[in-house]
């Protein structure tokens, strides 16, 4: 299951990540190697064993169902690169391209 | 007329002790502690930021409920780092990241306000591999922290600043996070005592999650004792935080004396026969072993035979998780975002590229890649199934043990860009304490010795899930035997400080 450039470029584009040619071709290189050290996982049976997803047997966890106090606009906002004090400002998204 | 207080000489129980009894201010003990950051911190780089108005704030709260007679919080004065993916408002909170290089709190980690609350006075932030992907600080875009014990070398991480800040006593305590080693292999290569508490003990609220399955903050101390004082101040569960467990808090700040007398405890074998463990070490390791049995410990072999899968499932799993969490940071809420963005994706892919640095390009894309169709089943699901075997491994062996006996690292404390080059080699300085994230156990490092260039070696010892109170007493029994009271060299060149007025 060797990585290309070109699976390189897809994942980069499904992480949002604009990356460099150089970026590309290091990451190919840096990624495939590292797949190579953990290939041992494959060669494992593991038929029938069920997947853990949290260590610890952990039923669900519910709460009541009353409001509480959440972060204030002005904070909620504080860190934001722009915003007009009561939303955050972004570029238009309607129209925008997606990849296939 | 008291002098002023050596923080590398007094545990924190110490300093809290001399607060309560009235020999000592906590304003001078915070004075102290930035005088020791004045003297050291330019070498050593171990805060990004320091917090003398927060600081100095708790140290009068403490001094003036002194002066009214109250009882004093059982951390009172101890000053205290906390590393620089928790938040805590009057801070910023930069992950060691250029994407987050100016965001400020805007809220308080559980973890810090109760350390806060138990009286600790906040010195500064501490720093890490950018969001806690490394295992040397080289990783932090601020540049690296250098290891107390020799310059050259790294502290290791990715609690880097963590470590280093209570190993040159600029701090007496410190909070970490832990999420395939990062608390222990710091404090393994800086002669300081670092424990992952089990998955859920200590909420992780208001920590920038890295692996969610993973994480666990926990503490960094000089001792033992003073870790159990910690733990048992931040630990306990919290509404904000539906993975902490509403198990009891034990008194783990008792727990150290108790002693190992019929203590069951089991030397991981396998792992002292791992190709690339220092001799010193594994000498290091044998030598705890006979140690502990001397103390009355029933000592024997055990094995976790699919252990040594760990590294690999770890490297699916964590990067996986990661890649989910990082994707918060978009350009839009808070972090960098690029200048002039065409449209919205334009906004999402140059924000995160220049924001982001290589190691964590590195895993967002491992982690995307495992995740992505095709791939899933292949990696995320064969390294989850890995997980389970883990997991059986360590209930088997705690069935017949109350505690294991592991290194902590593979070697001692390396040189500045020895593993740069070859992600994977860096990977392999956590192959001990991976595991035991994947199994959600506790587990702490406890200095053992130096090795023949004078670096601090660390022993790894692991608990069952939530057996803290176990693992702290074998921890201390330990600890009092090898009669190990590591200070740094660069501490110890500044001789005692002089009296004060």
């Amino acid at each position: 299951m060797a990585i290309t450039e070109s699976d390189v470029r897809h994942v980069a584009l499904l992480a949002r990540l604009a990356l460099t040619d150089g970026q590309v071709a290091t990451l190919t290189a840096e990624i495939g190697a590292v797949l190579g050290h953990i290939e041992e996982l494959q060669h494992l049976d593991l038929a029938g064993v069920e997947p853990t997803a949290h260590p610890l047997a952990m039923t669900n966890v519910m709460r009541a169902d009353v409001v509480r106090p959440c972060l204030p606009r002005a904070l909620a906002l504080k860190n934001a690169p722009a915003s007009d004090g009561r939303a955050f400002v972004i570029p238009a998204i309607a129209g925008v391209g997606e990849e296939a | 007329m008291s002098a002023s207080p050596d923080l590398s000489a007094m545990s924190a129980r110490q300093l809290r002790d001399a607060v309560a009894s009235g020999g000592i201010s906590a304003r001078e003990i915070a004075e102290a502690a930035y005088a020791r950051a004045e003297s050291l911190d330019t070498e050593v780089h171990a805060f990004l930021q320091l917090t003398p108005e927060l600081a100095f704030a708790a140290a009068e709260k403490v001094d003036r409920a002194r002066a009214a007679g109250e009882e004093l919080p059982p951390l009172a004065g101890v000053p205290a780092g906390i590393k620089d993916n928790m938040n805590l408002v009057g801070t910023r909170t930069t992950c060691g990241s250029r994407i987050l290089h100016n965001h400020e709190s805007v809220y308080d980690c559980t973890a810090v306000r109760r350390l806060l609350a138990a009286g600790a006075l906040p010195i500064g932030k501490c720093n890490l591999d950018e969001f806690a992907f490394g295992s040397s600080t080289e990783n932090s875009a601020f540049g690296p922290t250098r290891n107390p014990w020799n310059l050259e070398r790294v502290p290791g991480g990715s609690s880097g600043g963590s470590a280093a800040c209570v190993a040159a006593g600029m701090a007496s305590v410190s909070l970490g996070s832990d999420t395939g080693g990062s608390i222990r292999q710091p404090a393994a290569l800086t002669g300081t005592v670092g424990l992952k508490p089990t998955y859920g003990r200590v909420s992780r609220y208001g920590v920038v999650a890295f692996g969610s399955s993973l994480d666990q903050i926990g503490p960094f101390g000089k001792t033992v004792d003073d870790v159990a004082l910690a733990l048992e101040a931040i630990a306990g569960a919290d509404p904000f935080d539906a993975t902490s467990s509403p198990e009891p808090v034990a008194r783990y700040a008792a727990a150290p004396g108790e002693g190992v007398r019929g203590l069951r405890v089991g030397v991981v074998r396998g792992m002292l026969e791992t190709e690339g463990l220092a001799p010193a070490i594994r000498a290091a390791v044998r030598d705890a072993a006979e140690t502990l049995a001397g103390l009355g410990a029933e000592v024997g072999d055990v094995e976790l035979p699919s252990a040594r899968h760990g590294l690999a499932a770890y490297y699916i799993i964590g990067p996986a998780e990661a890649s989910s969490n990082l994707a918060r940071f978009d350009g839009i809420r808070y972090g960098h975002r690029c200048e002039d963005p065409a449209d919205v994706i334009d906004l999402y892919m140059r924000s995160r590229a220049e924001g982001f640095g290589q190691e964590s390009i590195r895993r967002i894309m491992l982690g995307t890649y495992a995740l992505s169709a095709g791939y899933y089943d292949a990696y995320y699901g064969q390294a989850q199934k890995a997980r389970t075997r883990i997991i059986e491994d360590f209930r088997a062996a705690f069935s017949r043990f109350d505690v294991l006996l592991t290194p902590t690292t593979p070697e001692t404390a390396f040189r500045f860009g020895a593993k740069v080059a070859d992600p994977y080699s860096m990977y392999l300085n956590d192959v001990y304490t991976i595991p035991v994230n994947l199994a959600g156990n506790c587990a702490v490092s406890v200095p053992a010795g130096l090795d023949p260039a004078g670096l601090p070696i660390g022993i790894q010892l692991i608990g069952d899930h939530f057996a803290e109170a176990t693992l702290l007493r074998a921890a201390a029994a330990f600890e009092a035997a090898v009669a190990f009271a590591p200070v740094p060299p660069l501490v110890r060149s500044l001789g005692t400080p002089k009296g004060g007025e």
